[in-house]
């Protein structure tokens, strides 16, 4: 199964330590990468070009959720693009399970697979992070009228129509719990795909702390 | 004690205000007008600095200056409500402005019309291979 059709958009901003074994080894399932810049002020780019990724920079930072839908954009002008899965840039997520996904998108089970750490018990995060992301959850279920056991999760593939309904306006963090509902208005089929998340060191020093998590629930109420 | 429904009705009003800010004309008509009441009252206040206290014991407060405080209170917080939305829509064009930058710097085509998904496209990004 090859998969030059799909694009891996990867919101790109100071990962420079990492980004040049995340796209190298990504490349060896998915050959279309395209990482967004966000105004890193490393050499991020560069690093992720070197891997053979091509890189759309942002002139300045805007955000994770701008970052994604720049990326998004990018691949859908891509005429051979048939699908599109956002993968984060710190090495969380594991090849096999976007390429999973875009299987069953290939079987037209869903528009949109999404990732979730919680359909079975392979991911171990802290209890901290369970909290905040279970909050989370109940909201967005509450909310979106769609109903996910992980909705901040970076791993997510949409196939054409799926990724043309997106609009991201939430430039930050809250872009996550925007997707979930921008996918319950646009009547998107959706399903969720257990996927494994490798909390590393790096991954945890970078990740979301529960004071974000006030962040995210704050831009929702003033969308 | 009416000061408190005052309160909570100018502060319910800022927050309605603050969720959906009509823009426009109307907008700017309403803050013109808000600004001219301004003006009026405080060229009130200056001239008979005693209706301060007749409006103060009229809805409860004790003092004059206890109720100014209290007025501008509501007024920061319209201030901070308003601007917060002028910022979102600021940061908002910004954005826009941006991704067309990037992407035009790569050189990527418009969204290609439904028929023509599946062929490749013309205009050919750089690309490096991978580094072993």
């Amino acid at each position: 199964m090859t998969y030059d059709d799909t694009w891996l958009v990867v919101p790109l901003y100071n990962e420079a330590e990492v980004i040049h074994d995340v796209v190298t080894h990504a490349r060896e399932t998915f050959p279309n990468i395209v990482c967004v810049d966000d105004g890193s002020v490393d050499d991020s780019g560069a690093r992720a070009t070197a891997a053979g990724a091509v890189v759309v920079s942002h002139p300045i930072n805007l955000g994770q959720g701008a970052a994604i839908q720049t990326g998004i954009e990018f691949a859908l002008r891509r005429p051979s693009c048939r699908y599109v899965v956002t993968f984060d840039s710190d090495g969380q997520h594991r090849t096999e399970d976007a390429a999973a996904m875009v299987d069953r998108l290939r079987k037209d089970e869903a528009d949109v697979v999404f990732g979730s750490r919680f359909l079975d018990g392979r991911t171990k995060p802290g209890l901290m992070k369970k909290l905040v992301l279970k909050t989370a959850i109940a909201f967005s279920n509450a909310t979106s009228g769609v109903h996910l056991t992980d909705t901040h999760n970076g791993l997510r593939a949409f196939n054409r129509t799926g990724a043309a309904a997106l609009s991201i306006k939430q430039n930050r963090m809250a872009h996550a719990s925007e997707i979930v509902d921008q996918v319950g208005k646009a009547g998107l089929r959706y399903t969720e795909q257990p996927v494994h998340i490798l909390y590393t060191d790096y991954s945890r020093k970078k990740g979301q702390s529960l004071l974000n998590s006030v962040n995210i629930l704050t831009e929702l109420l003033y969308k | 004690m009416w000061i408190k429904v005052i309160l909570l009705v100018s502060i319910s009003v800022i927050a309605l205000i603050g969720l959906r800010a009509p823009r426009g004309a109307r907008h700017l008509a309403l803050r013109r007008i808000t600004l001219l009441a301004f003006v009026l009252f405080a060229a009130a206040s200056v001239l008979f600095p005693e209706v301060w206290n007749a409006l103060a014991n009229a809805v409860g407060v004790g003092r004059g200056t206890d109720l100014l405080l209290y007025g501008l209170i509501l007024a920061f917080l319209g201030y901070m409500a308003t601007s917060y939305l002028r910022f979102r829509g600021l940061e908002a064009q910004i954005t826009l402005l941006a991704r067309r930058i990037a992407l035009d710097e790569v050189g990527v085509g418009p969204v290609p019309e439904q028929g023509a998904v599946g062929q490749e496209p013309t205009v050919e990004v750089e690309r490096h291979p991978a580094t072993p």
